[in-house]
């Protein structure tokens, strides 16, 4: 009788399990459409602003900063997707048979998760230099090709930060309805309830993702800035995050 | 090659599986049996990795599955037919697995092939599958690394008469090659056919356990009269106990001859009588998936008492 296994092959990298991520996040219908979405969104941001803006608003960064707000607001939902659809789908018994070390395809889906908001940065530039080069052609409006390095560095600080929140949303709730109408609904609240009571204004300074993460949009984001966006991120995406990782841990896969 | 020993796991109050212990050798096919409920697929989750013991382990080639590297490779896994995404094709589901595992995709085609899927049901969606396909897609998933071991919950759910048939001859040739299969059902007649061996369950306990000759050897006589209740008086005046079996026939626990000898006295013609041989076990399994968990104390102890 064999008692011992053959020796086996090493385990995937996590380069392979990011790529199998990825793949994973347009290998179905709904991320087909939710990536093909997130492209002509991009588009259509930038060209609706060419035909119909004031004509100081007709700039290459300006262009770029109007296309970070669809994606930014799709990306996180294609962060949710990436983790729920593996409870939802019930594919997590596959996938942790094949990689028992459930933290390691968590740290692939955050990779994917964050190339994936690159690509969608790219999109916009991409986007943004399109209808930049059109805007002499089809309007009598002048442009400009004029962008900051801090500019584009703050969108994609800010794209990559809304893609992970998704994914630490989705790793903590686990079910795709859930996490998406919490994802929406509890920062609007925050919103609405720091706002009306004065008394919690360092609440929105401080906490608020979609307050202190504005300045990113324009690549306007300053000194304390930074430490105002970095707690939100410690609330949005480290807390839920830690709280996903140990429930993950935790929890038996069926 | 797959050892379970002392397992226990516990929800909250209620005791899923309560220590239990078994060996599956490399070579063979292992039939786990139980009622649904009884604590077969918590076992297998726990086997997988995929779920923690509370107290005792389990083990494959003396290793946990957490500590295999690349666990595709060495164990293949079936757990559920229904864990595919319904948005993926056949073939996109098993791509991702041959990623993951480093296998080159020419082995997806093959496999694919090998269960029934070539062609175009490869390309449909898992989405519009029937479960039988599914089983199929599950069991090409569970082949793709080349393991040594096979993990199935349930795989012939589904499956028709012919696939049945099919999976049986694809198992005895992987454990004939010297692979180990542990395979569950909560039907007997379903692993009686393929098993070497066969391990019981009810109620998270363990019932019984040993090779299949050996559990279905020994378990008294069937016997059947016209007149049935002429039979079983002649059969308690001779200090036999019966219990009812399929149809009009009783399940006495003696040997032919006994019985035999014990009907003649009576005068009571017989119209069959026979080593009661996989009916005094299906008897017992009967009793487990009726009794539930409460009556498996019982049932172990009539096993007991039957080998004794």
């Amino acid at each position: 009788m064999t008692t011992t296994l053959l020796p086996a092959p090493p385990a995937p990298t996590l380069p392979t399990l990011t790529r199998v991520e990825l793949r994973k996040s347009r290998d179905t219908r709904a991320g087909f459409w939710l990536l093909l979405t997130l492209g002509v969104a991009a588009l259509a941001v930038p060209l609706l602003t060419m035909f119909f803006a004031d004509p100081r608003a007709k700039t290459f960064t300006e262009y770029l900063t109007l296309a970070q707000f669809p994606v930014s607001l799709l990306l996180p939902v294609l962060g949710i997707l990436l983790v729920t659809s593996e409870w939802s789908q019930r594919t997590a018994m596959t996938t942790f048979a094949l990689v028992p070390q459930r933290a390691r395809v968590v740290v692939a889906k955050l990779l994917a998760a964050a190339l994936l908001a690159l690509l969608g940065v790219v999109a916009t530039l991409v986007a943004a230099g399109l209808v930049t080069a059109l805007t002499p052609v089809l309007t009598d409006d002048a442009t400009s090709w004029e962008v900051t390095a801090q500019h584009v560095l703050q969108v994609v600080a800010l794209e990559v930060l809304y893609v992970l929140v998704g994914v630490a949303f989705g790793l903590l709730l686990r079910t795709s309805p859930l996490a998406i109408v919490l994802y929406f609904v509890v920062p609007t609240i925050v919103t609405v309830l720091v706002t009306t009571i004065p008394a919690l204004d360092w609440v929105r300074e401080w906490l608020d993702l979609t307050t202190t993460t504005e300045p990113m949009y324009s690549g306007d984001l300053d000194g304390a800035g930074w430490a105002r966006a970095g707690t939100a991120t410690v609330l949005w995406f480290v807390a839920p995050l830690i709280g996903g990782w140990v429930r993950l841990q935790r929890s038996e896969i069926a | 090659m797959i050892a379970i020993e002392h397992l226990t796991r516990r929800y909250g109050a209620q005791l899923a599986v309560a220590d239990v212990s078994f060996t599956c050798p490399a070579g063979s096919v292992t039939g786990f049996l139980g009622p649904n409920g009884a604590g077969k697929s918590t076992t297998m989750r726990v086997l997988c990795g995929l779920a923690e013991p509370t107290s005792g382990s389990a083990t494959i080639g003396g290793r946990r599955f957490r500590d295999l590297p690349n666990p595709g490779r060495s164990v293949g896994v079936l757990l559920d037919a229904g864990a595919q995404h319904a948005g993926r094709t056949g073939r996109e589901a098993l791509t991702l697995s041959a990623m993951v595992q480093g296998v080159p995709a020419a082995r997806v085609d093959a496999m694919l092939e090998l269960v029934g899927l070539g062609g175009p049901a490869a390309g449909k969606r898992v989405g519009q599958y029937s479960l039988g396909m599914r089983q199929r897609l599950g069991l090409a998933q569970a082949l793709l690394g080349d393991p040594q071991v096979l993990v199935l919950d349930e795989p012939a759910n589904g499956l028709d008469p012919d696939g049945i048939y099919w999976m049986r001859g694809l198992l005895r040739g992987f454990a004939d090659r010297g692979g180990t299969v542990l395979l569950s059902s909560h039907l007997l007649r379903e692993v009686e056919a393929v098993a070497d061996q066969l391990v019981v369950i009810a109620g998270g306990r363990l019932v019984a356990a040993g090779s299949k000759d050996e559990l279905l050897a020994g378990t008294g006589t069937l016997v059947r009269a016209r007149d049935r209740s002429a039979l079983q008086q002649a059969l308690s005046a001779s200090g036999i106990s019966t219990r009812p079996g399929d149809g009009d026939a009783v399940l006495a626990s003696a040997d032919p001859e006994q019985v035999g000898l014990a009907t003649a006295r009576a005068g009571v013609p017989l119209v069959e009588l026979r080593p009661a041989g996989g009916a005094g076990l299906e008897e017992l399994f009967r009793s487990l998936t009726h009794a539930g968990p409460q009556g498996a104390d019982g049932a172990a102890a009539t096993v007991q008492e039957t080998r004794a």
